[in-house]
């Protein structure tokens, strides 16, 4: 069975829109890809000939260079426009550079953009795929696919009543709500734990998860702690006092992980703020499935890419995607 | 010779005189009589009311028409005719202009404006601080004797309660009401929607109740110690309405206006962040909304405005966080209005039309938004149950950020008169000077 040929988005714009299903589709496409990672040739023909822009209106390492990765290593050519260096800063509208992308002929458009909503604003603008890499305090489906991906492989496919605790700069992330919504989709139960200031109730009635702002109690019984970076380029002064109080109440040291179950895994976004949010000798350590994340994150970016172009090529050509299982 | 107007065999709702039952309504010359005489019967121009609504014109106290200087969102004249499209015959246009009207040249100016190109009666106001910026007061005596009907900053908000404090002492000496746009500054900084589950959801940046609740209590306790009188505008906030029924049942001298969005919309219609549900305030959630409509009902809030605020496509087709505050409502008031008080059963027309007409009117003594005998014959004729689908290109408006495009609307305006004059008749603007010139089709502004 090709399993691309239900998947009926040209868009990725928000866990939040997604099915079990679908979410279901993503993750075997991701496991198909990921046994290519470890060939010794890694280059797949099935993007060959198209063109994927990155548009990052925002700083990024990881993203964008998975998103070039995965592009890649499906034969795709990569363009990377930075916010500074296109004529967005000459005052050009988003609209426009995204219709001029589209007008020399792009294939696909994976957006940053510091302004939630704008990569939903640009799937109605454009008639190519519209991948969001982030969006302001919104979304970014691409991690929390990558995060599950993830824990799926440590804890098998159902995660059913799995425990996760979501720790740090909830409120200004979007990290930590396109994981909510991914995980409680697919049946596991979330805790969100920090200051008050960035963790306010509100999100429990919003989202359906539990807010904790004790930290040993968010640890006691997790599968799974994921840590959120602290962002100080997005926090004013006023949402905690310092770094150093952040990390002296919940910053995750050998201590606290000793309140965790012992088959506990300890999971990170990046970049990481060694001695603020983690100690080093944590990021380091057995219980970290940091590294695996990064791994699993070009695998999921193949797999969005070739999801979404190939329903894209279905509606403009009629053309059913190529399966990957023939490859 | 006399021009004699007949309107013949409506429901007439007149609040101000109790009046509501079906009828006649007469002018001559442009001003409404109780009674015509047979040979001005047979020399009247009848216009057939049968099953539709007469009331006074609409009276809306806060518009932005953009004259002088953003010409390319609205002007004098489209403003004005989009008023008359609305059934709007008497409105306030907000000094927020460039440059602002915080001097009587300025004001001057847009009187000359409003005098050579508005189809319905305009009343500018002054500003209440130099150049809106909350620091220094402006000659409101000059203002006054310039035209301007009342002060304010509306868009912005005087932060600094020594400088509230008398400007609102200053306006009082004049006989000037103040009206406040309630918003504390540090709370909102880069704020774009209500503070809420949605904002949460949505990952907007949330514009808390509290930053309009607070602003409203120091209105009231400055209204209190200075007994003046102080107008609070577009109040969207169930705590700040309860602040200020509180205050009344202390008769403390404030007043209070709602806005149509703000009694039919909550922030769950922000989920596509589409940027013409963002305007300032925001729209917040059902309870705040029912609050609102319950302020309404039990006299809390005083009227209806409509806070028409026109922007172009062009400034309102970018990321919701660039995109202005703002949405047209002069063309849609009276449907939406209709809808969330009257169909839905919250009141019954009567009281919806003094909402609209003469209890605006009264907070800043426009002597309208009445059919007494020997007033300006401004007249609204509707329908109270015809459907109609809002399009983008339908408006006389010279912007279209409605949040009504495509929704269906149930009360239509038939035909608007100001001073006697046709100047809408259901479907173009016509001349002032000659009804059976065209002025204006709609999508055409």
């Amino acid at each position: 069975m090709n399993i691309a040929s239900h998947w009926t988005r040209k868009d990725l714009i928000g866990i939040e829109d997604l099915s079990a299903d679908e979410l279901e589709i993503i993750f075997n496409t991701v496991e198909s890809f990921k046994k290519t990672l470890s060939r010794s040739v890694k280059k797949l023909p099935l993007l060959q000939g198209k063109t994927v822009v990155n548009l990052f209106m925002e700083p990024s390492t990881r993203t964008r260079i998975a998103f070039e990765m995965a592009a890649k290593n499906l034969s795709a050519e990569v363009l990377t426009i930075s916010g500074d260096a296109s004529s967005l800063s000459k005052g050009e509208t988003l609209r426009d550079t995204a219709l001029n992308i589209q007008a020399l002929a792009a294939d696909a458009l994976v957006i940053r953009h510091s302004s939630a909503g704008s990569p939903l604003y640009l799937s109605k603008v454009v008639d190519i795929p519209v991948i969001n890499a982030g969006d302001g305090a919104h979304e970014h489906p691409t991690q929390a696919l990558l995060d599950a991906f993830t824990l799926r492989e440590r804890f098998g496919k159902d995660l059913t009543g799995l425990r996760v605790t979501i720790l740090g700069d909830i409120l200004f992330s979007r990290v930590a709500r396109s994981n909510i919504w991914a995980l409680t989709k697919l049946g596991a139960s979330v805790t969100l734990a920090g200051p008050s200031t960035l963790v306010p109730p509100n999100f429990e009635s919003a989202f359906g998860v539990r807010v904790c702002h004790n930290l040993r109690d968010a640890l006691a019984d997790a599968d799974a702690v994921m840590l959120l970076r602290i962002q100080h380029e997005r926090q004013t002064a006023t949402h905690f006092p310092s770094l150093g109080e952040y990390t002296s109440s919940f910053g995750l040291n050998k201590l606290r992980v000793s309140w965790l179950k012992t088959d506990a895994i300890i999971m990170h976004p990046g970049p990481i703020n060694r001695g603020v949010e983690l100690d080093s000798e944590i990021a380091d350590s057995a219980r970290s499935v940091i590294l695996q994340q990064v791994t699993n994150g070009i695998a999921v970016r193949m797999a969005v890419l070739y999801l979404c172009s190939g329903f894209a090529d279905f509606t403009r050509f009629g053309k059913q995607p190529q399966a990957i299982e023939e490859l | 010779m006399s021009k004699i107007l007949w309107i013949k065999n409506g429901r007439v709702i007149d609040p101000a005189n109790d009046r509501d039952d079906v009828g006649d309504v007469y002018a001559v010359d442009g001003l409404i009589v109780n009674n015509l005489s047979p040979e001005q019967k047979s020399s009247a121009t009848v216009h057939d009311a049968t099953e539709l609504i007469v009331i006074p014109g609409i009276v809306d106290i806060q518009v932005h028409l953009r004259e002088p200087g953003q010409l390319h969102k609205e002007c004098v004249k489209t403003g004005s005719w989009a008023a008359a499209a609305g059934g709007i015959t008497s409105m306030v246009c907000m000094g927020n202009t460039t440059p602002p009207c915080d001097n009587a040249g300025t004001i001057q100016y847009l009187i000359n404006i409003i005098k050579r190109d508005s189809i319905v009666n305009i009343y500018p106001v002054g500003t209440a601080s130099i150049g809106m910026k909350g620091e220094a007061l402006t000659p409101t005596g000059s203002l006054k004797k310039a035209g301007a009907v009342a002060i304010t900053d509306d868009g912005h908000c005087i932060q600094d309660n020594e400088i509230m404090r008398r400007a609102v002492e200053y306006a009082k000496m004049h006989d000037l009401i103040l009206m406040d746009h309630c918003q504390d500054y540090a709370l909102t900084k880069n704020s774009v929607m209500n503070e809420s589950e949605m904002s949460l959801r949505l990952g907007l940046k949330g514009w808390p109740n509290a930053a309009e609740d607070i602003i409203v209590a120091r209105n009231i306790i400055l209204a209190e110690s200075t007994n003046a009188h102080i107008h609070l505008q577009h109040i969207s906030s169930a705590t700040a309405v309860d602040f200020i029924r509180r205050a009344k049942s202390r008769h403390i001298r404030v007043t209070a206006e709602a806005m149509p969005h703000h009694i039919a919309l909550t922030d769950v219609s922000l989920k596509d962040y589409n940027t013409n549900f963002k305007m300032n305030p925001p729209l917040r959630t059902e309870r705040d909304r029912l609050a609102l409509i319950a302020g309404l009902l039990d006299g809390t809030i005083d009227c209806i405005a409509t806070d028409h605020a026109p922007h172009s496509p062009t400034e309102k087709d970018v990321e919701f966080d660039k995109a202005p505050f703002g949405i047209i409502g002069l063309e849609t008031s009276l449907a939406v209005c209709l809808g969330v008080l009257v169909h839905d059963k919250h009141c019954d027309l009567p009281y919806l039309i003094e909402l609209m007409t003469c209890k605006p009117s009264e907070i800043l003594n426009l002597d309208k938004g009445t059919l007494s005998e020997g007033s300006e014959a401004d007249i609204c004729v509707f329908d109270p149950l015809e459907s109609w689908i809002v399009h983008e290109n339908g408006f006389f408006s010279r912007s279209k950020n409605s949040p009504w495009i495509g929704e269906e609307l149930r009360g239509k305006v038939k035909k608007t008169f100001v001073k006697g004059n046709l100047v809408f008749n259901g479907e173009y603007i016509l001349s002032p000077q000659d009804e059976h010139t065209i002025l204006a089709r709609p999508g055409e502004s």
